[in-house]
């Protein structure tokens, strides 16, 4: 005992010969505005190469603009989420919440301050304070589909997702749809990892699916879809990326990702915090669609992808946005789906 | 005189082994915040005394400062103290009941299925999911309870393979019949089922809290001041002892279980009964059983102690967030944790190896 308490006592000592070493902390930038922000994640975090890190992208963007720092607290649990938005709004001016696990964390929130703004990403929250984004997954999840469909050798096509939550199942919806639009006899083995961050797991699936005949891999799982490029390089097959532009992200396994499809949730944190700093902040429902720009095919595309398939792809995209056709949400209602001919 | 005398020495006695028992923890605690504070210092930039300052002053306004803090520390301390209380039990029998975090998920889906039934009055609707939840758990326990008394299977392997099973019953439900559509949950449980949120309806602390602090004196009766208690710690010491001695250690296995869940269980509905309201769609496990193992380990698993160890780790965990609104990474949090572990259990070793040596001494003598 005597022991412990003298090694303490030395580290103690030894500590505080270090305290004096220590730079003290760089100024923080002062606030020119008086707005404050907040944002909370989803389990996923900081790092997640996709959903968060997007979100948090349109506020490093807020940063870089008005020099305002945000503040970000990432969620343990779906339990933290309602503690975490209470602690946000007692300091911030807006308050993100990402992902659509959140909405009635945000509901009972935004109703106990209603002098804060709130956003919500992927879920609709009508209260006269909560500005709700909301994107069309599906449309751009058909376009994949479509380079999909065209680019299989094997006319087998593989279908990767991360919890089959009615989210998840609209990238499914609309990426078969996409698939039956250009090749009808092509099969989509469809398949959940139940997870949206165990990276061996989607390497175990992707493995399975190529060893069945699939050659084209699209993913909607977040951090699983590591496994897939993982898998899809080892086989020397195709890969589709979800989100961000993820041949870009993960540099190593651009040659075997195709495309990537892109969901700007950069633009929706981005616009809502202008919005929120203009003073034209306005709550309601915002549905970013092909259209809209808030989905649609990656910058970066594969040389491999012939140019007539990306322009099937951009003829197929003008006719969404033209309304001609409404693409699936529900992979039930991919049955009795009728591309129109293009 | 002498009567004097004896006081004092009979007091000097517990001031030793109060010391005895408290040093450990007490010297983990301080450990633990004194390593952290490095690491807020390499994560800040800052120098000791400033890091020392920046991480207790987090720590002080996520678990003490600030009423909403408080409340949250509370409520974090709620499901904390049943798993905390299970997993005692559990130690107390010699088991290791690493299916807590099972029994407690079940707890809460009994709740989740219960809390929908309509047209029951709000007393005996929130009795009854309460009772719903025990029974679910102490099932859920009981199943390798039996198993381990009667075929003598590992209840460790069991438990850990039964949180799995619960886990995905949990979700065929909340996916399925009691599925909330565009949600990743249940349908949220009717009002007359709730518990009491004694603050206000907004502040998520409830009547739980007070049935977890009532169960500890109840655990600690039931340990202590029972035959069932005695026979159940007679079998945690000594197992054939206790069956020398006249004890059915069998039955006591099964029975410790039985308890282990039920309290485990209680504890899952009540967190659904007062402060979510739903059960979640699982991702993950929740950790509530998980960090009870701590909860139970730091507490020795004592049923006052686990009083201060689930207001510690709930304090912990409810200052993780204000940590990160200081923009100090949460994880110091579960550094702070993880380091409290290891040296409460660096205590057993040390019991453990000072016992090896007595018994050396013995042999040798």
């Amino acid at each position: 005992m005597k022991r412990l308490i003298a090694l303490i006592a030395t580290l103690t000592l030894v500590a505080g010969l270090f305290a004096g070493c220590a730079k003290k902390e760089a100024q923080q930038p002062t606030d020119q505005t008086q707005i404050k922000i907040g944002l909370a994640t989803d389990e996923g975090g900081k790092g997640d190469k996709s959903f968060n890190d997007a979100a948090i992208a349109g506020l490093e963007k807020i940063k870089a603009e008005y020099g305002i720092e945000p503040q970000i607290i990432e969620s343990k649990s779906a339990d933290d989420y309602e503690p975490n938005l209470t602690t946000l709004a007692a300091d911030n001016d807006l308050v993100f919440g990402v992902g659509f696990k959140m909405a009635d964390a945000i509901k009972a929130v935004a109703q106990n301050n209603p002098d804060k703004k709130f956003a919500i990403i992927d879920s609709v929250v009508d209260l006269p304070n909560v500005a709700s984004y909301v994107f069309k997954e599906e449309e751009g999840s058909f376009l994949m589909g479509v380079i999909a469909g065209k680019m299989t050798k094997t006319n087998i096509i593989g279908f990767l997702g991360g919890i089959k939550f009615e989210l998840i199942e609209k990238f499914e919806a609309g990426f078969r749809a996409g698939v039956k639009a250009v090749n009808p006899n092509a099969k989509v083995l469809v398949q959940y990892a139940n997870s949206f961050s165990d990276v061996a797991l989607g390497y175990e699936i992707a493995k399975k699916m190529y060893n069945d005949g699939a050659d084209v891999i699209y993913h909607a799982a977040g951090g699983v879809g590591i496994g897939l490029f993982n898998a899809a390089k080892e086989m020397k097959k195709w890969a589709i990326g979800v989100d961000s532009d993820q041949a870009v992200l993960i540099p190593d396994k651009a040659d075997v990702i195709l495309a990537s499809m892109i969901k700007r949730v950069d633009t929706a944190t981005y616009t809502a915090s202008k919005a929120a700093i203009e003073g034209t902040f306005a709550s309601g429902t915002v549905v970013l669609g092909l259209k809209e720009d808030g989905v649609g095919i990656s910058p970066t595309i594969n040389p491999a992808v012939p140019q007539e398939v990306i322009d099937l792809a951009n003829k197929y995209k003008q006719a969404i946005i033209d309304g001609k056709f409404t693409v699936p949400t529900k992979p039930a209602e991919v049955d009795t789906f009728q591309a129109p001919q293009i | 005189m002498i009567n004097n005398k004896t006081k004092n020495v009979a007091f000097n006695a517990l001031v030793k082994k109060a010391i005895d028992v408290l040093m450990f923890p007490l010297i983990a605690i301080l450990l633990g915040l004194f390593v952290a504070v490095f690491f807020v210092m390499w994560a800040k930039n800052l120098g000791f005394i400033d890091g020392t300052a920046t991480l207790f002053s987090a720590i002080w306004e996520g678990t003490f400062g600030k009423r909403a803090n408080f409340i949250e520390t509370l409520v974090a301390m709620t499901p904390l103290i049943f798993t905390g209380l299970a997993h005692s039990v559990a130690f107390r029998t010699g088991l290791f009941n690493i299916g807590v975090e099972g029994q407690f998920i079940m707890g809460m889906l009994a709740a989740a299925l219960i809390g929908l039934i309509p047209g029951i009055p709000a007393p005996i609707h929130v009795t009854l999911v309460l009772l719903g939840g025990l029974i679910f758990g102490a099932v859920w326990a009981a199943i390798p309870g039996y198993l381990k008394a009667k075929v003598g299977t590992n209840e460790v392997v069991n438990t850990i393979m039964m949180n799995f099973i619960a886990m995905n019953v949990s979700n065929y439900f909340v996916k399925g019949p009691i599925h909330r559509e565009g949600s990743a949950s249940s349908k949220m449980i009717l009002e007359s089922a709730q518990l009491y949120r004694f603050l206000s309806p907004s502040e998520r602390v409830n009547v739980g809290l007070f049935i977890g602090i009532a169960l500890i004196f109840v655990i600690y009766w039931l340990l202590w001041k029972t035959t069932i208690g005695y026979e159940l710690r007679a079998v945690g010491l000594n197992m054939h002892a206790a069956e020398y001695g006249g004890i059915n250690s069998k039955k006591n296995i099964i029975l410790a279980m039985v308890i282990s869940g039920a309290i485990a269980g209680l504890g899952g509905a009540a967190h659904v009964a007062g402060t979510i309201h739903k059960a979640h769609q699982l991702v993950g496990f929740t950790n509530y059983g998980f960090d009870g193992i701590a909860v139970a380990l730091l507490a020795k698993s004592h049923p006052i102690g686990v009083l201060f160890s689930s207001l510690l780790f709930g304090g912990l965990n409810s200052s993780a967030r204000i940590l990160q609104k200081f923009r100090i990474p949460k994880q110091i949090v579960y550094i702070i944790q993880g380091i409290i572990i290891i040296f409460v259990a660096a205590d057993y070793i040390y019991k453990w190896l000072k016992e090896k040596k007595k018994k050396e001494a013995i042999k040798n003598a």
